[in-house]
């Protein structure tokens, strides 16, 4: 009887495997679709320009649109003026993020819940949005094309202040007393306490934030006029713009190289982003 | 009086915790928001003079610019055009991801990546597919025996092909939201359903639809502010044209301050998406933190 029922129970299973549910294949037919923009990108890249349009398995492959691209424009700085961007971003926010949301979490500030609703507008209004006004004060501040100039005005964000008072306001009054009986001091007892339990705050939030940044366009577009400190989107932007008519497997080539460090870490730790960025999105 | 000392140093010591984030928050996100808004009252000083004030006369031309109205309706019809559709399909995506599927990781990665490629490569990409004598579509197209579609040089299909393209970078992450929502439904409320012979039909409609309702809140509230805050992919695809057919608010702000250098008719631009943003506000404090309160 046991045996029958798992002998049918292994037939279903085969027969689910051979003829796919209409669900699963309309599931299917999405994800190929979803995906085939890559993939496309990946065979412009990889081929001659002549089969961009021609889907021959036998294509020669080659990596000239990469030698290309390379020699065409400075993507080694744009890498670099990216690389910087993100850690500064990142790092900086971390600290201003975690000063800020330590004092929203636990200390008694007059006009607290004003003053943490005021830090909550900046969820809507965004630096972006403002860029008339703030290129006139990056420029006054002497930070048009700078790096510190495309990041600075994402380093006080709301959203990592929020995210951090939320997960300090969770960590239990107790361990700070003990931290305190101990004979630490503020400094210590975020450092030692608070820090350490927040990490996968840290972790999802450094990860959206990152992709946010290796991302980010208007504002690094309008902030920077130079090679010196354009990151690899603008640097992209300017490059593939379709009027300076470089030829298309090379800005196939070009967008590869743009995207693949993001890409790359993507793929390897898929759980960890998908993780980040719903829990950064929850609130 | 000691302890009262002690209170006021605390006060201190979180007022100095808060100071670096409140002088960034005040040099980029206050200053210049009410800097629009003072600006949006002058026209700017031509020449080394200085700015005058003029009052509303920069709302007086708001309203009587064609071109404003133009980018005003298709930034309504890029968010009616993206937003439902995408949500749909970010829905739709979840509940095959959610279910048993083979391959399921791969269907869920493919669903997913294009959140993590940056718009403007996005565009390069979708470039390819839009150009008119060589790109993939008119190729099709052509290989069908149909005559290919200006898809991003017709005024009537321009607006279109660019929502396409955003409803296919979107939709993916819209996604992990239901499907962490989906999973986070109690399997016995299946179960019962299925003891009661509910089809799967109106399951879905009874159960899962309303429960996935603070989701659908939050991801509309993400899509609306997106749709005026995310112009990246018209400078590759577009740059608004033609004719202005896919010109969107805060595309036309950047030309006006950047191209045409009218800082203040700019200005006066942004009050608008600042307006919008307001209601975006408002909508998310009021309506999603009240119903997500009972969660």
């Amino acid at each position: 009887m046991n045996q029958a029922h798992s002998l049918s129970a292994a037939a279903a299973k085969r027969f689910v495997i051979r003829v796919p549910s209409l669900e699963t294949t309309a599931a299917w037919l999405l994800a190929i679709v979803w995906i085939f923009p890559l993939l496309y990108a990946i065979w412009a890249a990889f081929h001659p320009s002549a089969y961009m349009v021609r889907f021959d398995l036998l294509a020669p492959l080659t990596l000239e649109n990469f030698a290309n691209a390379w020699a065409q424009a400075p993507f080694a700085r744009y890498y670099v003026n990216t690389f910087l961007l993100v850690t500064g971003v990142v790092l900086a926010q971390f600290v201003v993020c975690t000063l800020a949301g330590f004092a929203f979490a636990r200390f008694p500030i007059p006009g607290k819940d004003f003053l943490f609703m005021l830090v909550l507008i900046q969820l809507f209004v965004f630096p972006e949005v403002l860029i008339v006004e703030n290129y006139r004060i990056a420029s006054g501040l002497g930070l048009v094309d700078t790096i510190t100039g495309i990041g600075l005005p994402y380093v006080a964000s709301a959203f990592g202040i929020f995210l951090l008072r939320q997960t300090f306001k969770t960590i239990p009054r107790e361990l700070e007393d003990a931290a305190r009986v101990e004979g630490c001091g503020w400094m210590a007892i975020l450092l030692k306490v608070y820090v350490p339990l927040a990490k996968p705050t840290y972790l999802a939030y450094g990860l959206v934030s990152i992709s946010h940044h290796w991302n980010n366009f208007l504002w690094p577009l309008v902030v920077t006029n130079s090679v010196e400190s354009r990151p690899l989107t603008v640097g992209l932007g300017i490059f593939s713009a379709p009027e300076t008519g470089v030829n298309w497997a090379t800005v196939s080539a070009a967008t590869l190289l743009s995207i693949a460090p993001l890409l790359v870490a993507f793929l390897l730790f898929q759980r960890q982003f998908v993780q980040s960025f719903l829990r950064a999105g929850i609130r | 009086m000691l302890i009262h000392n002690a209170d006021r140093r605390i006060q201190i010591y979180g007022a100095l915790l808060l100071l670096p984030a409140a002088v960034l928050l005040g040099t980029f996100a206050y200053l210049p928001t009410v800097a629009t808004l003072i600006n949006s009252l002058f026209l700017p000083g031509f020449r080394g003079e200085p700015p005058a004030f003029v009052g509303f006369e920069n709302y007086a031309v708001l309203i009587g610019d064609a071109t404003f109205w133009k980018v005003a309706r298709n930034n309504l019809l890029y968010a009616l055009g993206t937003i439902p559709t995408s949500i749909a399909l970010a829905l739709g995506m979840a509940l095959f991801v959610n279910a048993r599927l083979p391959g399921r990781g791969f269907v869920r990665m493919a669903y997913f990546t294009p959140t993590i490629l940056p718009m403007i490569a996005a565009a390069n990409v979708w470039m390819f597919f839009y150009a008119p004598q060589i790109g993939l579509f008119n190729k099709l197209l052509g290989a069908l025996g149909l005559s290919g579609v200006n898809w991003l040089g017709d005024p009537g299909v321009a607006l279109g092909s660019v929502i396409m393209m955003t409803v296919w970078k979107e939709a993916g992450f819209f996604m992990i939201f239901y499907l962490a929502a989906l999973q986070s439904i109690p399997p016995e409320l299946k179960e019962a359903s299925d003891l009661e012979g509910t089809s799967r039909w109106s399951f879905f409609w009874r159960v899962t639809f309303p429960l996935l309702m603070p989701t659908t809140l939050f991801v509309l509230i993400n899509a609306l502010i997106n749709s005026v805050r995310v112009v990246d992919h018209l400078f590759i695809l577009t740059k608004g044209g033609p004719n202005n057919a896919t010109n969107l608010l805060l595309y036309y702000v950047y030309e006006n301050a950047f191209s045409f250098f009218d800082r203040t008719y700019a200005a006066t631009i942004t009050v608008v998406i600042l307006l919008v943003l307001a209601v975006v506000a408002t909508l998310k404090f009021t309506v999603l933190d009240r119903r997500t309160h009972y969660q």
